[in-house]
């Protein structure tokens, strides 16, 4: 009782006391929505979204128009009269300059190559990053290192030399090459991405799984792998759209017969013959990008996920 | 020489270092069967990696290492017959209790009906049944560690090693499990190896304590030898809390000067060979060895002192007095109501105190 | 006793270096066959075959005998790769600057507790799950002069609108670079909340406190701690520059004239099409000593350091 700190502080008290009042500020600090700085805000974010949003617009309206409506010259109008011919058109009997078949073969192609692709680069990523962080042996993290060193070679370099490789293996313009170069520059992002996840997980879990005994592909299979579902998801996203996406690997590796459907969409618009049928272009490049659109929109937090864990480094 | 097959674990000259940094030196130690041995020590002071290497969980730089009379410098994790209970519990998230405490039985190929035999025995010890087809994300801390300490239970083994278990339970919790590893130590009677930076654990838990620092066994002894009779100044302003007062000064004939303050000790029991060294040394006396007031009439060395900085910690008191111009601590009884300013009486019983050659930091 | 162990040691030495390169962890090594094979033969062999053979005169066939640096005279006589190259340092100029400065600055935006973030993110990224022949393609037709932007503006009435890059030679870069940044800025602005997301909180309630302007504290504290997150996107911004092709490829197809053609597309053509080896080797090449000068700094700067470090 005898504290000085305790008796300065009840003066204090005291003193404040007879300004107390119960007008002026009291509960919660009003918020206006609308403040100067809130409209500016919103008004950028949304002129943004319209640079963002307008490709897509009239990607789907000009798709859906005649060729008289769009002579008629006016990209921001709806389509008057409605019409899904282009898009049938694109898919079954466009021309490329060859065959006028549509976008329809490049569609299976991609499947063939996306689904292999997809999943050989990822399971062997996997593996690899795996084996980087529990299983070091002389010399892993010189190889990771050049692997990740290597990503940032432009692909042209590696190009010729590939195939000439690929021709000696005998898949030269098959779909087995477009999966071989695929799994080839997909592993270092990949690699990265499972090494950097299978190191946030805590070494505990790898010793305790090797006190009790087991061996690479049991601690793998039955401890690791169920824990990475996260990031396999993040990989398969990150393979999808990038493998659905190609262009090079595709034009130079597939052979004629295998192209994918962006190949085909390229050469759909720029190297039929005769008048330019808008519609049907707009149609097609719809319709590759359908894909991994669909797969941007059903996977959302996940895909930035992907793309940003893509991005840092480790 | 020791022989190898008598004891349960036998280090020799066992060493690692990564790169150029040594973390183990040349290091010794035997362990009996059913021995509790505590590692203990500031962190890296390598005691972690002294488990790993038991565990073949590291691979050493020379030396060997002995269980049951086995050489198993180059054996893999599983034949080296051991357990290990780690201090994130490292339970398999997406197993169930029942498959993370079967999981190395399943990997060594055993019988189901062995296996379900002894889940059953381990879950019954700790009192896990009800948990057993629970995942271990919808296990409390202390639940997650229980089965962490079945699953080396189910592997029958005669090592156990523990990596810090306790240090990610609360205050509480940590009390209730450190009795638990010592009734189930009671029980089996098998040997284990537990490392803590926690004095506390150690003391309570220990048959023998190691100090370990810089990668090297400070003192293997008793936690009462090693309480009481520190064999240096680092063992010495490790164990106890709070600290015990270091008093500069001179040893002279058995007597200590200390900043002009004469304090007799000649009760104190030196080592052999030392009682009629003169050097420059340090008086080690611990906070609760100190007499306050009247008390402190009784024993060999007193001497009046100002109390400055008072701490009640509920059941006692912890001030800081002085001694000549030395900070100096004692613990005294809270019923005292001791405070800033006031002049009181310390005093302390040579025999209970030690004496560190200021040079070498050795024991006198 | 010392000699038999010793002795014993050392034997066992030998033989447990031998058991330790052959059996040891044997399905650890199996696995890392993959990574091993593609860094030894694809990113170290291939380029170094790339870079010999372009010394070399081979034409159809990787044939050629070695004729010194001809293939680089040549190059560098060459117009179209003149152009491609600065081409490529315009378009690698615009594109990283306004890029990151328009990331960072919609990222600001996005920091701000907006309502429906995660609707305009979506918005502002969705191009960026798309494919360069997609984004070219598009903005081809948007940027049609009689049919796209400017003939619809002029048909409404607006007869001084003009928005023509794609067709003249001197604008073309542009045009490339409005449906580049349309593709990447989304990203950036992802890559750069995180890291705005990644600043400490306490940070924020120091500056409010020491009642420090909001841009500023953006400008002068929080930027300078996203050291690594902006590392990061000029290295990825700056490789992908470096690739530029498809987009090329989509919307002019190198036009009008030789106007907008980079060097992946004269590599391209030069082995694939042109049948001149050593001409598209020796302009691969020297993309790879361009990415070099731009990479080897970063990872020393990166990695050099901080090995010293530890």
């Amino acid at each position: 009782m005898s504290n000085p700190a305790t008796l300065s502080t009840n003066v204090a008290l005291d003193a404040v006391k007879t300004d107390i009042t119960l007008d002026g500020p009291h509960g919660p600090r009003p918020k206006p929505f609308f403040t100067p700085r809130r409209i500016i805000l919103y008004s950028i974010l949304f002129v943004a979204c319209l640079y963002y949003l307008f490709p897509l617009y009239v990607m789907i309206t000009t798709s859906f128009k005649t060729m008289p409506e769009i002579r008629f010259g006016n990209i921001f109008a709806p389509p008057i009269e409605f019409t899904g011919e282009a898009w049938s058109k694109a898919w079954s009997s466009a021309c490329t300059g060859l065959t006028c078949q549509g976008l329809s073969p490049g569609f299976w192609n991609s499947i063939k190559i996306l689904i292999p692709s997809v999943i050989i680069s990822t399971a062997v990523a996997a593996v690899n990053g795996y084996g980087l962080v529990n299983w070091k042996f002389k010399g892993s993290e010189i190889f990771f290192a050049v692997l990740i060193f290597g990503s940032f070679i432009p692909y042209q370099v590696m190009l010729y030399p590939l195939v000439m490789l690929t021709r000696e293996m005998g898949i030269f313009g098959t779909i087995p090459a477009v999966i071989m170069v695929h799994t080839i520059f997909g592993m270092p992002i990949l690699t990265l991405l499972f090494r950097n996840y299978f190191a946030s997980l805590p070494p505990e879990l790898f010793k305790a799984a090797r006190v009790d005994g087991a061996g690479f592909w049991r601690i793998f299979f039955e401890v690791m792998l169920p824990m990475s579902l996260p990031i396999v998801v993040v990989a398969l996203i990150l393979q999808v759209t990038g493998i659905w996406n190609d262009f090079l690997f595709g034009v130079v590796f597939a052979g004629t017969q295998n192209l994918p459907m962006t190949v085909q969409l390229n050469n759909i618009v720029n190297s039929a013959q005769g008048t330019p049928e808008y519609n049907v272009n707009m149609a097609a490049t719809m319709l590759t990008g359908l894909v991994p659109l669909i797969v941007y929109f059903v996977s959302g937090r996940l895909f930035v996920r992907g793309v940003a864990a893509g991005a840092v480094k480790g | 020489m020791i022989d190898n097959t008598k004891t349960s674990v036998s280090i020799r000259n066992l060493s690692l270092s990564f790169g150029s940094v040594q973390v183990l030196q040349e290091m010794n130690l035997d362990v009996k069967y059913g021995e509790f041995i505590v590692l203990l020590g500031p962190s890296g002071c390598g005691k972690s990696t002294l488990l790993n290497c038991i565990a073949g969980l590291l691979d050493v730089t020379g030396g060997q290492i002995y269980i049951s009379g086995k050489n198993v410098t180059w054996e893999e994790p599983k034949d080296r017959g051991i357990g290990m209970v780690f201090q994130s519990y490292a339970l398999y998230p997406q197993m169930t209790v029942r498959k993370n405490l079967s999981f190395g039985l399943r990997v060594a190929g055993l019988p189901r009906e062995e296996i379900d035999k002894r889940v059953k025995r381990a879950s019954e010890m700790l009192q896990i049944e009800p948990l057993l087809d629970r995942k271990p994300a919808n296990l409390s801390g202390g639940q997650r560690q229980r089965v962490a300490i079945g699953r080396a239970l189910v592997r029958d083994v005669d090592v156990f090693l523990f990596d810090e278990p306790l240090s990610n339970l609360d205050a509480k919790l940590r009390a209730d499990l450190r009795v638990e590893i010592k009734r189930l130590h009671q029980r089996l009677e098998n040997t284990m190896i537990y490392v803590t930076h926690d004095q506390i654990e150690a003391m309570t838990l220990a048959d023998r304590i190691a100090i370990m620092r810089d990668g090297i066994i400070q003192q293997l002894d008793t936690p009462h030898e090693i309480y009481n009779r520190p064999v240096n100044l680092f063992v010495a302003g490790f164990i106890g809390s709070p600290a015990m007062n270091f008093i500069k000064g001179d040893l002279k004939s058995r007597t200590f000067v200390a900043d002009g303050v004469t304090l007799p000790i000649d009760h104190y029991a030196f080592q052999p060979g030392n009682e009629a060294l003169n050097a420059n040394a340090i008086l080690g006396v611990r906070p609760e060895h100190v007499l306050v007031g009247e008390a402190a009439n009784a024993v060999p060395v007193n001497f009046e002192s100002e109390i400055e900085i008072v701490e009640p910690m509920g059941s006692d008191t912890i001030a800081w007095a002085r001694i000549g111009t030395q900070e100096f601590t004692f613990r005294a009884d809270a019923e005292l109501n001791l405070e800033p300013g006031q002049k009181i009486r310390l005093g302390f019983d040579p025999a209970r105190a030690s004496v560190f050659d200021a040079a070498s930091g050795e024991r006198i | 006793m010392t000699d038999a162990s010793a002795s014993e040691r050392q034997e066992s030495g030998t033989a447990r270096y031998v058991r330790q390169l052959f059996t040891r962890n044997i399905s650890a090594k199996i696995a890392a066959t993959p990574m091993i094979v593609t860094v030894l033969v694809i990113f170290i062999g291939c380029t170094l075959w790339t870079i010999y053979y372009s010394f070399t005169n081979s034409r159809l066939l990787p044939t050629g005998t070695f004729v010194g640096l001809d293939q680089y005279t040549r190059l560098f006589g060459t117009s179209r790769w003149n152009v491609s190259v600065w081409n490529l340092i315009w378009y690698g100029v615009f594109s990283l600057s306004f890029t990151l400065v328009i990331g960072f600055l919609l990222a600001v935006l996005m920091d701000q507790k907006i309502r429906f973030e995660s609707a305009f993110r979506t918005i502002m990224l969705y191009p960026f799950a798309l494919s360069f022949i997609v984004t070219g393609l598009v903005w081809q037709w948007i940027m049609n002069p009689t049919l796209g932007l400017q003939g619809t503006m002029r048909n409404l009435g607006f007869d001084w609108f003009t928005f023509d890059w794609i067709a003249r030679s001197d604008m073309v870069i542009y045009a490339l670079l409005i449906a580049g940044l349309w593709q990447g800025t989304g990203f950036m602005m992802v890559l750069m909340l995180a890291g705005l997301r990644g600043v400490d909180e306490e940070i924020w309630k120091a500056s409010r406190v020491d009642g420090i302007p909001t841009w500023r504290t953006y400008l002068f504290i929080v930027l300078p701690m996203m050291r690594g997150v902006l590392v990061t996107a000029v290295v990825l911004a700056g490789s992908g520059i470096v690739r530029l092709y498809d987009l090329v490829v989509a919307l002019t197809r190198g036009g009008p004239g030789i106007s907008s053609e980079v060097p992946a597309k004269y590599v391209y053509d030069y082995m694939f099409t042109a049948g001149n080896i050593g001409q598209g080797l020796a302009a691969s090449t020297m993309m790879l000593l361009t990415v070099m000068i731009i990479i080897i700094p970063w990872a020393y700067l990166e990695f050099g350091g901080r090995g010293k470090k530890s």
